[in-house]
């Protein structure tokens, strides 16, 4: 991806490059289109507090959990929203390390992405345990009754996973946007705006000897990052592959998820940055090179978990083992056949069309397949999870899952938490790192 | 003790390239005590000005390396000698399973080493600079190129200092109060 | 400055004091102790010692026969029942109706007041209002009087009605039983070795039906096994344990039992089946022994009794009893004198005749042109409704009164509590009635029983029975029937029986017997028409169509259940739904199938009529897939095709072994012996404060037994063969759901016990997804805790109630573990083999539980774990099951191939 067209628009210079970025914050007014989505989502988000609230009420029985089926949505919308947070810290961080310059006009709000979807993830885990009030059991600090967690639980990885990755995936944002908050300090007009940026900023003044010992730090976290992303979602796939049930417990879950994350993360990117870059005039920034490599990432890990699809099949026959192949049987038959069917859909067919270099120049098409894309990855988890469980060893014990309204609202809502944050980061901060972008345009000698 | 009446002088420049030029001379000069600022990395830029390594990879690597030490004993000390259950007829010591969370943890406090270190030794959070006292100081951040030639420095004298500067061909020379 | 004046109550006696006060304000909090004096079973309570339980013996009746059992009670409140190990007829066990009667004891749907038209009024109104109308009575020699019961064997009853029948001899006693059973005839089952049942389920309908699985389960234990064919409308825990079953219309059955009476008397019957059960049953003269349900007509009863007498049973294997008098009228004279109008004044003790009485009696309309109706029962029922007055009943744990068991024996029924709702019992009410004589129910049965000395007295109480009381076998002349004239029916025909659950609706306020799944079936909280899946693909009818059923022009609609094993064109329905006035409980659940039936067809009939409706109705089974599909956690084996050794070698294991001192608990289940009568479910509801979650939650799939009996059918699914399998917490060694919980709220213990720490659990409910055998139970809505103060009473105070959102599964009754424990430790000893019993193995009649210490090669347990029948479920998952099962064994006739 090295040669091609232009990463950004030959006539950006150093200075309207930030001017360009800045002034979607500072100096524009508040487009209706902004208000307008920041209520649906802020009204998405009430949804959501009055399902949690609803919740801790009456307990997680207004949900459709049962015997054998113990998780359902939520686990599913963990492992979907975390998957989708991937992209940010790959674009950021293995990008970063693979010196793909074209990374730097979609980094900033991919990791904002990845912190939002993180943080609907998070609250899935703590939202379906009976008894929520207790969930910092789950980890080791010194309790008055001296039990501490089960570290041989992939539940208790989980919580290390998630917060080392949320945290570090802050850390790197921040620091990510130090030199941006410094340029907001000394080019906002309002007295306000200039305090709060200033403080934010901690008086960054672009120091040649902070440069280099922030460049040290960004690349060093930018090489933590990358194991930690593949881990996380490895971490994930645990909670499934070590268990004992046929169709979760198997060796191929971890690539398998890893690939699956990523693609589903680039898919959401896709999602954002195509309404972003119209609606703000970024398409000098955000060009066709940006979509056509994403859409190519996009394909290749589509393919690599298209291929798990068929291992998974593969194994299950092979196995010999009667559960095994009857849950691969049941998936493709079963009453959530539909599920599987369009999940092959969506990540199976639908993406082929990205073979063709005219489909990735095509916006609207490219729009539709990364919606498709996420609709998929849903879909995926929605029959790992249930699948498996609904019947598993003994016939007798086999059930059904059906999700009621609040499984939809607790799902909805989290959508809305996320575009929520996701509004007032575009509206408060730099979308697209400047200092990143003046590297690119600024004439070398 | 006595202070130099102005913090130092600081000259901007157009682009990267001219900073760059105009610190390799005023290192050449003889001037020490001195920093240059820009809107991004400039390579080189540091080295130029006499700054050749930072220590951060070592704290990193103590960091991570305590983190994953750290996180090994807690789990280790937890469920073999605080509190030892049979969990499913697994060994107390189950090392492999223990290897998860001493992972997350090295690369938890390496990241916090990385970013703490790094503001530490930038000395950041700073609220107040001399600098800022120059208004025109503000596009540093935007688009201009700043060299600041501190009064602390032994061989800066306001007179010398600003003509070598103006051999620079600077846009402007500015006088920094404290 | 303390003088000793002053200190006059010092610190130590001030805390007596304080403790004296605590423990009886605790007691007149919860419980009200009776009068009279009462004698526990095991220690006297000169000390009521907080915390440790007495236990008292005394029967539940039933239908007239008492169920001899043992009660519990914490602090003076009745908590769980159990079989009397002592009484012949119990032998220890108790089925789920006795072990359910303490939930019915604390019901607070249950009628609290005395009420006279609906309104509130006093048991000496009531007596007052008595007076005059006995004046009357006296007058006409109580022409006017009818005093209608249910089945009755209370010696001191009797004795009652008797006496009250001389006084007014010209007053009438009518018993009305909605389930008729034959109360004369007793089966040996332990003598037979050839069994056959005529479309019976003899272990879990028929009187005494405890003992009859004990004695019948005795038998199945290779190498010497006794045989039962069992031929049946529709598929029964009897006909599970058979070893050769065969679906059959209930309209057929007197054609196949003149088959086999012919086969016996030496013509040959055309079907291979037949003649080989005859040749089998040929070759057992004297040690056979034939069953008939006591819903077909009567002539099939005495063709049963035909057969065995052609086959010189009587007297070995069935024998007669001769129940001594008075004997009642039947309610259909009844019904005619009510008509007639020449009742002025009804008694109903205990009945509910608007509800249960054949269809074609009318009894409302009848009952409305009694003058003065007065109705005892425990509830305010369809019958009281229309009733004068209603007296609330006292329970027969709050009552004195005395029962026979199936063989006759007698057995004193003594309270463990004080009528909670001021109850009053039949023997007060005749007692009122007559006016004179003792009138407190402990006088009326101590004057019938005052040739008992006071130590006599006192041992019948603390035995449970009085020595030696069984009625003495008689003689009783067989009538053969006429031969039919037609052979069989066609069209389709109708099955009426009692439910397994609520039985003729007495039971429909009790929710443990409401959510108990039903033998095979698995539905809970409703009743449905339930028919073969060849019938249901002819009539194009899906799980849960609703379906009018009419017969004789009399029509009900229920929904439908496809029952594999089913007869082809015949429809079950059970009784005991459908009630409209049970209580919070009952009222609503299922479909009434009284209104179906007639007093000439009490057991259905053909001639029925199917039209869909188009209406659905959900049903809430607890098992949503019978088939074995070929795997093999319920195994079988025939009895000449054992495996050679118990499996009991496990795979390889990369983890350590634990070592267990003292103890290692196990545990083996006889899947030979299981009948799937539920005795054990309802016995660990009682033991471990199991909540029932209402019909809604059970078809979200969220019941909460921690013991659940599977059905496993294999085979064509017109005739499937069925393996019941109780699952519950097997223990695992390398429990899977351990390593998943990430709190270690669930952990092992020293002995090798799988403990659940409700106080830690967080509620992940990972644990669950990862136990193959899907027997953790979670709280989704914390029922337990939401139950009213009243019954909380019947909480086991030894078992945590779980609240909402934690798991919870089986504990071994850990509870009782742990008592044991401290006893024996007290003593210096070891638990013995057989000391300790968990709840669902000292409940279960057939013996199908067996647990014990598995460090101690000589226990039962471990004996059972070195049997070639012996097997882990799942055991290739290497969890290493402390539970394992025994494999279903039957013993085929060889000259029969069907399976």
């Amino acid at each position: 991806m090295g040669s091609g067209p232009p990463v950004i628009e030959p006539s950006y210079t150093v200075a309207t490059v930030t001017d360009k970025i800045s002034s979607v914050v500072l100096t524009r007014r508040t487009p209706v289109g902004w208000i307008i989505g920041f209520s649906v989502a802020l009204l998405l988000t009430m949804t959501f507090l009055t399902a949690v609230l609803t919740l801790f009420a009456a307990g997680i029985g207004i949900w459709g959990v049962n015997v054998p089926v113990a998780w359902g949505f939520a686990i599913i919308n963990f492992v979907w929203w975390i998957g989708i947070g991937h992209a940010g810290t790959l674009i950021s961080a293995i990008l970063l390390l693979m010196q793909q310059k074209w990374r730097q006009s979609i980094n900033r709000f991919a990791e904002a992405m990845t912190l939002f979807a993180v943080l609907c993830a998070a609250v899935f885990p703590l939202l379906h345990l009976g008894r929520p009030k207790f969930f910092y059991w789950l980890f080791p600090y010194p309790s008055l009754h001296g039990v501490p967690p089960q570290f041989r639980s992939p539940l208790v990885w989980d919580v290390f996973a998630v917060a080392t990755y949320f945290t570090v995936s802050l850390l790197f944002w921040y620091v990510g946007l130090l030199p941006d908050l410094a340029t907001f300090r000394d080019c906002a007009k309002r007295k306000l705006a200039k305090i709060v940026y200033g403080v934010l900023a901690m008086g960054w003044r672009g120091s040649a000897i902070h440069w280099h010992r922030y460049d040290t730090a960004y690349l060093l976290l930018a090489g933590l990052a990358t194991p930690l992303v593949v881990s996380v979602h490895t971490v994930v796939s645990f909670d499934f592959a070590t268990s004992i049930l046929p169709g979760w417990h198997t060796t191929l879950f971890p690539p398998y998820f890893v690939a699956g994350a990523i693609y589903s993360g680039f898919a959401m990117v896709l999602v954002l940055a195509i309404p972003l870059r119209a609606a703000y005039g970024l398409e000098g920034l955000i060009t066709p090179r940006h979509l056509d490599n994403m859409a190519k990432i996009m394909l290749a890990t589509g393919l690599i978990v298209d291929y798990g699809y068929v291992m998974e099949a593969f194994f299950a026959w092979y196995s010999g083992n009667e559960a095994e192949r009857f849950m691969m049987i049941n998936r493709m038959i079963g009453p959530y056949a539909p599920a599987f069917w369009a999940t092959i859909a969506c990540n199976g067919l639908a993406i082929l069309a990205l073979w063709f270099p005219r489909v990735r120049r095509n916006v609207p098409a490219l729009f539709g397949i990364a919606l498709l894309v996420l609709v998929g990855m849903w879909l995926e988890r929605f029959f790992i999870v249930l699948t498996s469980l609904h019947r598993d060893f003994l016939p007798s014990s086999w059930g059904m899952y059906y999700p009621t309204i609040w499984d939809w609202a607790t799902f909805a809502g989290t959508i809305g938490l996320f575009f929520t944050l996701l509004f007032l980061f575009i509206r408060f901060l730099p979308l697209i790192s400047m200092f990143e972008v003046r590297a690119l345009v600024e004439p070398k000698t | 003790m006595n202070f130099p009446p102005i913090y130092g002088l600081l000259a901007e420049f157009d682009t990267s390239a001219s900073l760059l030029k105009a610190a390799r001379q005023a290192r050449a000069e003889g001037y020490r005590t001195m920093d240059a600022f820009s809107p991004m990395p400039v390579e080189g830029l540091s080295e130029a000005l006499g700054f050749r390594h930072t220590r951060l990879p070592w704290i990193v690597l103590a960091g991570g390396l305590f983190g994953a030490a750290g996180g090994f004993f807690l789990q280790w000390y937890l469920s073999v000698i605080g509190y030892p259950l049979n969990v499913g007829g697994r060994p107390y010591n189950s090392w492999p399973a223990f290897i998860v969370v001493s992972f997350e943890l090295a690369i938890l406090a390496a990241a916090f080493a990385a970013v703490l270190s790094m503001l530490a030794c930038n000395g950041l959070p700073q609220p107040y600079h001399p600098l800022f006292n120059v208004p025109r100081f503000e596009s540093a951040s935007r688009d201009r190129f700043f060299l600041c030639i501190e009064a602390a420095d032994p061989s800066f004298d306001p007179d010398k200092t600003r003509r070598f500067l103006e051999s620079l061909k600077p846009h402007e020379i500015f006088e920094v109060p404290h | 400055m303390n003088t000793p004046e002053q200190d006059s109550v010092d610190r130590r006696e001030f805390l007596q004091f304080m403790a004296a006060s605590i423990a009886t304000a605790g007691l007149a909090g919860c419980a009200r102790q009776p009068e009279e004096k009462i004698v526990p079973y095991v220690r006297p309570p000169e000390i009521l010692v907080p915390g440790k339980p007495l236990v008292f013996a005394t029967v539940i009746p039933f239908c007239g026969i008492a169920a001899p059992v043992l009660v519990e009670s914490h602090e003076g409140r009745p908590t769980k029942v159990e079989g009397n190990p002592q009484h012949p007829g119990s032998l220890g066990a108790a089925d789920a109706f006795a072990q359910a009667s303490v939930l019915s004891l604390y019901d607070p749907d249950r009628a609290q007041v005395v009420a006279s038209s609906g309104n509130i009024s006093t048991w000496s109104t009531f007596l007052a209002q008595l007076v005059p109308l006995m004046a009357q009575q006296r007058v006409t020699r109580g022409a006017g009087l009818r005093i209608l019961t249910e089945s009755v064997t209370s010696p001191t009853l009797l004795r009652q009605l008797d006496d009250l029948l001389r006084e007014f001899p010209d007053a009438r006693w009518h018993a009305h039983e909605p389930v008729r059973r034959p109360q004369d005839i007793l089966y040996r089952v332990d003598r037979a070795d050839v069994i056959l049942t005529i479309d019976s389920d003899l272990f879990s309908c028929d009187p005494g039906n405890a003992r009859t699985l004990a004695d019948f389960a005795a038998r199945r234990v290779p190498p010497r096994m006794n045989r039962l064919y069992a031929i049946e409308s529709t598929f029964s825990g009897t006909g599970a344990a058979a070893d050769h079953r065969r679906p059959g219309r209930a309209c057929d059955m007197e054609s196949f039992a003149w088959q086999v009476l012919d086969g016996i008397e030496g013509k040959p019957p055309d079907d291979p089946w037949i003649a080989a059960l005859v040749r089998d049953l040929l070759a057992h003269r004297g040690s056979s022994l034939v069953v008939t349900g006591h819903h077909l007509p009567p002539t099939v009863l005495q063709m049963g009794l035909a057969i065995n007498q052609a086959l010189d049973n009587v007297g070995r294997t069935v024998v007669f009893t001769d129940p001594p008098p008075p004997h009642p009228s039947d309610i259909e004279s009844l019904v005619q004198e009510m008509n007639a109008s020449r009742v002025h004044f009804l008694l109903i003790l205990g009945a509910n005749p608007v509800y249960t009485a054949p269809a074609d009696l009318h009894f409302t309309r009848a009952l409305d042109k009694v003058l003065f109706k007065a109705h005892l029962s425990l509830y305010e029922d369809e019958t009281s409704e229309r009733c004068d007055w209603h007296i609330p009943e006292a329970h027969p744990l709050e009552s004195w009164s005395d029962a026979r068991a199936c063989d006759g024996t007698v057995s004193i029924v003594q309270p463990l509590i004080a009528p909670l709702y001021g109850g009053r019992t039949a023997h007060e009410l005749i007692a009122a009635l007559v006016g004179k004589g003792p009138q407190r129910s402990y006088d009326l049965v101590r004057a019938t029983w005052r040739n008992l000395s006071d130590t006599e007295w006192e041992t019948a109480l603390h035995d449970g029975f009085i020595k030696g009381s069984a009625l003495p076998p008689a003689s009783k002349t067989i009538d053969r029937p006429p031969r039919p004239a037609t052979t069989s029916a066609d069209g389709m025909e109708i099955v009426i029986r009692p439910d397994p659950s609520v039985w003729d609706g007495r039971f429909a306020n009790n929710a443990w017997l409401q959510e108990l799944p039903k033998p095979l079936s698995h539905l809970t909280w409703d009743n449905a028409a339930l028919l073969s899946p060849r019938t249901a693909a002819r009539l194009d009818l899906k799980n849960e169509d609703v379906i009018e059923l009419r017969t004789r022009g009399r029509s009900v609609q229920a929904p439908v259940w496809i029952m594999p094993g089913n007869a082809d064109d015949s429809i079950t329905v059970h009784l005991g739904y459908g009630r409209t006035r049970a209580g919070r409980v009952g009222t609503g659940a299922g479909f009434n199938a009284y209104p179906l039936r007639t007093s000439d067809a009490l057991g259905g009939g053909t001639g029925l009529v199917i039209r869909k409706t188009g209406l659905r109705r959900r049903l809430a089974s607890t098992q949503s897939h019978h088939r074995l599909d070929g795997r093999d956690h319920a195994r079988r084996a025939t009895i000449d095709k054992l495996p050679p050794e118990s499996e009991l070698k496990s795979h390889p294991s990369l983890y350590p072994e634990f070592p267990y001192k003292d103890y290692a608990w196990g545990m083996t289940i006889d899947l030979s012996r299981c009948t799937g009568c539920n005795a054990c479910v309802v016995a660990c509801q009682a033991e471990n404060n199991v909540p029932v979650v209402g019909k809604d939650e059970v078809l979200r799939g969220r019941e909460m037994h921690w013991l659940r009996i599977d059905t496993c059918f294999s085979g064509p699914a017109e005739d499937p063969d069925a393996i019941l399998q109780p699952m519950l917490c097997v223990h695992c060694e390398k429990a899977p759901c351990e390593v998943v919980c990430p709190v270690n709220a669930t952990v092992h213990d020293g002995e090798g016990l799988n403990a659940m720490i409700y106080n830690r659990c967080v509620g992940t409910r990972y644990c669950s997804n990862n136990c193959p055998y899907k027997v953790r139970r979670f709280n989704f809505f914390g029922t337990a805790q939401q139950v009213s103060p009243v019954q909380q009473l019947q909480y086991n105070p030894d078992v945590t109630v779980r609240g909402r959102g934690v798991m919870e599964k089986c504990t071994y009754c850990v509870q009782r573990i742990s008592a044991s424990r401290i006893q024996t430790k007290k003593e210096d000893r070891l638990i013995r083999d057989g000391e300790l019993l968990t709840a669902c193995q000292q409940a279960c009649p057939a013996g199908a539980i067996v647990f014990g210490n598995l460090n101690d090669p000589t226990s039962r347990v471990s004996q059972l774990k070195r049997d070639p029948r012996n097997y882990a479920v799942l055991a290739d998952l290497n969890t290493r099951p402390r539970t394992t099962h025994l494999l279903k064994v039957r013993n085929p006739n060889p000259e029969i191939s069907d399976g």
